[in-house]
């Protein structure tokens, strides 16, 4: 199968230090592959030059075949890629439904030419946000100011948003950061299950080993700016490299038979 | 020209340069430690070469001379230290905006307070005794003081390089630079610390004022005039940095000293060019690091933005009603008065919709108005045309400017955005200042007449008022629009934004001109009620009345400047025409404003609303 996000000898130093030296990765459709690594591993950095934040200094990334190296964020978004972060990013003045409305306009193309000057907003792609809405479970909080949310909420909401580029890649950095536990698999189930039927490629970050563990399809290692590991669960949890690099810290003591 | 000349006026410019170099570190160290841009540095620079001249005509001595200075600077910053510990205290956490507003409300007070004390004449200061000669260079005369000056630049920043990288205090205050919330963590007592910098940073600053008094006359408009020159050196050397100060310090002095004698027209511009050139190609200035992001949550949420409902229409058809009836009730001079208004809420819409929508605090939204104001006049005056067509040209010209200026423009963001903005609508004024062969300079144009069926106070009135209407309701349709949406997304979240495809210069561009546009028309407007445009259309009070009118109507609401520009206007004419001394009154409220009201009317009202529809809801936001 050709694959969606194909990333080749990525490199990035700051001031002299390689944070990712040498990173090369691919992830195909109905994929779900986590991105882990010991902090300074330089999972970020790789996050970042994926989604366009951050450019590399060598290296090539394509999506779906079209090179994005050194593309702009909102350019990558017109390939095809939704982003969620690991501080979520949502607009506070909007309400729940007006976020995924915006997502939606910008990739009908409604945020482009005199027409988003003449245009009401609130009148176009409103039913389209109400069934993503209710495909994640938000449908009750559609007109709720967005800054009410509790946070678990607004992190199913990016998702939301995610989805309402259409994507065929999703970049999700730490999905699950600040939710309870219940919170979380409920998130990782539904996006695999999202990811399963619509057939996208997902790469996720991840700090929380049982979810890594239980949700991906794939998982790549990453320490000090490489790739030491990569393979199905089973194979990484008994790489010895990756049992070195995160020894001591008892994780995966966690479900070992 | 000779090269003796070029010698002279290069030392010239260095020794113009140590005022610059005292008055721009002090700014620079109080911004790298509390983050507040200080507008009222340069009202602490006028008072202290004030007091320098009252102690340096008693004490006529070599050391009188010095210790004058120095005593003068020492009370300026007492008083710097107690401004700071009842007023900015509270703005620490505050936006950039109100902090630039309640230390703008101290510099009006400090001009009318300076002419009440020392009256409105300028003061020609004694010489310094003992260094009143003049010294030959290159046989031409050059005056020994200069050659002091020369030397005491670096000399001060030596020593402040000793006092922060050889002292305990010194070391917290570079630390406070890097990362005060840091600094704050590690158990520092922050409060003294942020005193002491503000002091000091006063201290420099009246001393550089004193330091003037042998070269130039002391006046009650030497705080406008250094501060935006002040402002231009540390945007240039970078914000935070000393030695970029000083670095560019020198570069504007010689900049003017060498401008004057190469370009004469436009030595002003040049300056300003500089700076946004540099800003352009070193956003964060040349020695200036990008600014560590505050960890403060941003004031403007109150909730998601909604059109009014239908008893909010009917209000507003209402108000509209009654301001159409309002030629059965008054006078010519009371329409006069209304038009004005009126022009005024134009411009506080334009500038809201730049702000609250876009997020972009623009310091320099006079040149949006003053470019409007001139553009008719010049078609009237000089090509002839009729108010019709100038109706069409001023906004014209207005959004032209904006396209050129706003693609520089919104390469920055945040405090470089708003200084940038300010430096281009220097560019502007200073054109109008110095071109004096097209735009009349100080005397400005005059004869600017409206088309005959326009000329009666009362159809003037409709007019202004038909143009208002339409303004207003045209910004509240953008707001709405999925274009307002997008602006919005980027001021709510810049990640979020990009990641769902909307990129932001292109569009943040776009509501420059857009803002630009609807303030030309209100300069329109304002040429032909008044029959004349004046430079100061376009000066920094214009933009900052603007800023005002925002804020007093709430800076976090869709249209509250139409309230803030109705009172305010309404407060300043009355200010201006019965009592003496008007800026200190408007100042003193508008810190008040600042301190008590920080929503602004608008903002407060639809808190007080909410919270009363909240009531027992133990989870009422109130202001963090």
């Amino acid at each position: 199968m050709k694959p969606i996000l194909q990333a080749e000898g990525l490199r990035k130093s700051y001031q002299g230090v390689k944070a990712v030296a040498d990173v090369s990765l691919t992830v195909s459709a109905g994929e779900l592959v986590a991105l882990i690594g010991p902090n300074g591993a330089g999972k970020s950095t790789c996050f970042n030059m994926l989604s366009g934040q951050i450019r590399p200094d060598g290296g090539r990334i394509l999506i779906a075949g079209t090179e994005t190296t050194g593309l702009q964020p909102s350019d990558i978004f017109r390939l095809g890629v939704g982003r969620t972060f690991q501080v979520a990013q949502t607009c506070l003045s909007m309400t729940v439904r007006e976020n995924v409305q915006l997502a939606l306009q910008s990739r009908h193309g409604g945020l482009r030419g005199v027409r988003t000057l003449l245009s009401r907003f609130d009148r176009r792609f409103a039913a389209e946000a109400d069934a993503l809405l209710d495909l994640i479970g938000l449908a009750p909080q559609a007109n709720r100011p967005c800054h009410e949310l509790p946070y678990g909420d607004i992190k199913r909401l990016e998702l939301a948003i995610a989805l309402a580029g259409a994507p065929r890649l999703l970049l999700m950095d730490e999905p699950a950061a600040g939710m309870g536990s219940e919170e979380r698999a409920g998130l990782m189930r539904l996006t695999a299950a999202i990811a399963r039927e619509r057939q996208l490629a997902v790469l996720f970050t991840e700090h929380d080993m049982d979810i890594v563990f239980s949700h991906a399809d794939r998982i790549i290692v990453l320490s000090r700016g490489t790739i030491i590991a990569q393979g199905s669960p089973s194979d990484v949890r008994a790489h010895p490299g990756v049992q070195a690099v995160y020894l001591g810290t008892g994780i995966f003591a966690i479900g070992d038979p | 020209m000779s090269v003796e000349l070029y010698v002279v006026q290069f030392l010239t410019g260095l020794a113009n340069a140590a005022s610059l170099f005292l008055v721009a570190c002090g700014l620079s160290l109080i911004f790298g430690v509390t983050r507040i841009v200080n507008f009222a540095h340069g009202a602490f620079y006028m008072l202290g070469a004030y007091l320098a001249y009252s102690l340096t005509i008693r004490w006529q001595t070599p050391v009188g001379f010095w210790l004058a200075l120095l005593v003068a600077a020492a009370i300026v910053a007492v008083l710097g230290a107690v401004i700071e510990i009842l007023l900015l205290r509270r703005l620490y956490r505050a936006p950039e905006l109100l902090q630039l507003l309640a230390t703008f409300g101290l510099t009006l007070m400090a001009e009318d307070a300076v002419r009440l004390i020392w009256g409105p004449e300028d003061l020609v200061g004694p010489r310094a005794a003992g260094l009143s000669g003049a010294m030959t260079v290159l046989g031409r005369p050059m005056p020994v003081y200069d050659f002091v000056l020369i030397l005491l630049g670096p000399a001060v920043l030596g020593l402040l390089w000793l006092l922060l990288h050889r002292s305990r205090w010194g070391l917290l205050i570079r630390a406070a630079t890097e990362d005060r919330d840091m600094v704050g963590a590690l158990g520092v007592n922050q409060t003294w610390l942020f005193t002491g910098v503000f002091a000091l940073g006063v201290f420099l600053a009246a001393f550089g004022g004193g330091l003037q008094i042998p070269r130039d006359a002391v006046s009650h408009v030497m705080d406008l005039s250094i501060i935006t020159e002040v402002f231009v050196v540390v945007v240039i050397g970078g914000l935070g940095s000393l030695t970029g100060a000083f670095l560019a310090a020198i570069i504007v002095a010689e900049l003017n000293a060498f401008g004057i004698l190469i370009l004469p027209g436009i030595s002003l511009v040049l300056t300003f060019l500089i700076m946004a050139l540099v800003l352009v190609l070193r956003p964060f200035g040349l020695l200036g690091k990008p600014l560590a992001q505050s960890r403060t949550l941003s004031h403007r949420i109150h909730g998601a933005w909604q059109p009014l409902g239908g008893v909010g229409r009917s209000a507003a058809l209402a108000i509209l009603i009654c301001a159409a009836l309002l030629p059965l009730v008054l006078g010519e001079y009371g329409l006069g008065v209304a038009s004005e208004v009126l022009i005024a809420v134009i411009f506080a819409a334009s500038l809201q919709f730049l702000m609250s929508v876009a997020g972009l605090d623009s310091f320099g939204h006079a040149a949006g108005l003053g470019l409007g104001a001139y553009g008719a006049a010049l078609s009237v005056q000089h090509f002839g045309l009729s108010m019709e067509a100038a109706l069409l040209i001023g906004p014209l010209a207005s959004a032209l400017f904006a396209a050129i200026a706003g693609w520089f423009c919104v390469r920055l963001s945040s405090i470089y955005f708003a200084m940038l903005t300010l430096a281009f609508a220097q560019i502007v004024w200073s054109i109008a200042f110095q071109w004096v062969e097209v735009t009349g300079g100080d005397n400005g144009i005059v004869g600017v007449w409206p088309s005959a069926w326009a000329s009666g106070a009362t159809a003037y009135y409709w007019l202004t008022l038909g143009c208002t209407t339409a303004v207003v309701l045209l910004t509240r349709h953008l707001t709405f629009s999925p274009f307002g949406y997008a602006l919005r997304a980027l001021r709510d979240s810049p990640l979020r934004a990009a990641a769902i495809g909307i990129s932001r210069q292109p569009v943040q561009h776009a509501a420059f001109v857009i803002s630009a546009f609807l303030a030309g028309l209100a300069g329109v407007l304002f040429a032909f009620l008044k029959g004349s445009v004046f430079p100061d259309t376009l000066g920094i009070g214009t933009s900052v009345d603007g800023l005002i009118m925002v804020l007093l109507g709430g800076f976090g609401t869709v249209s509250g400047s139409v309230a803030g520009a109705i009172v305010y206007k309404m407060a300043s004419i009355w200010l201006i025409s019965n009592t003496d001394f008007p800026r200190l009154i408007l100042g003193g409220l508008i810190v008040l404003l600042v301190l008590v009201f920080p929503l602004g009317i608008v903002g407060t009202l639809q808190q007080a609303l909410a919270g009363r529809l909240l009531a027992g809801n133990a989870s009422v936001r109130g202001r963090t």
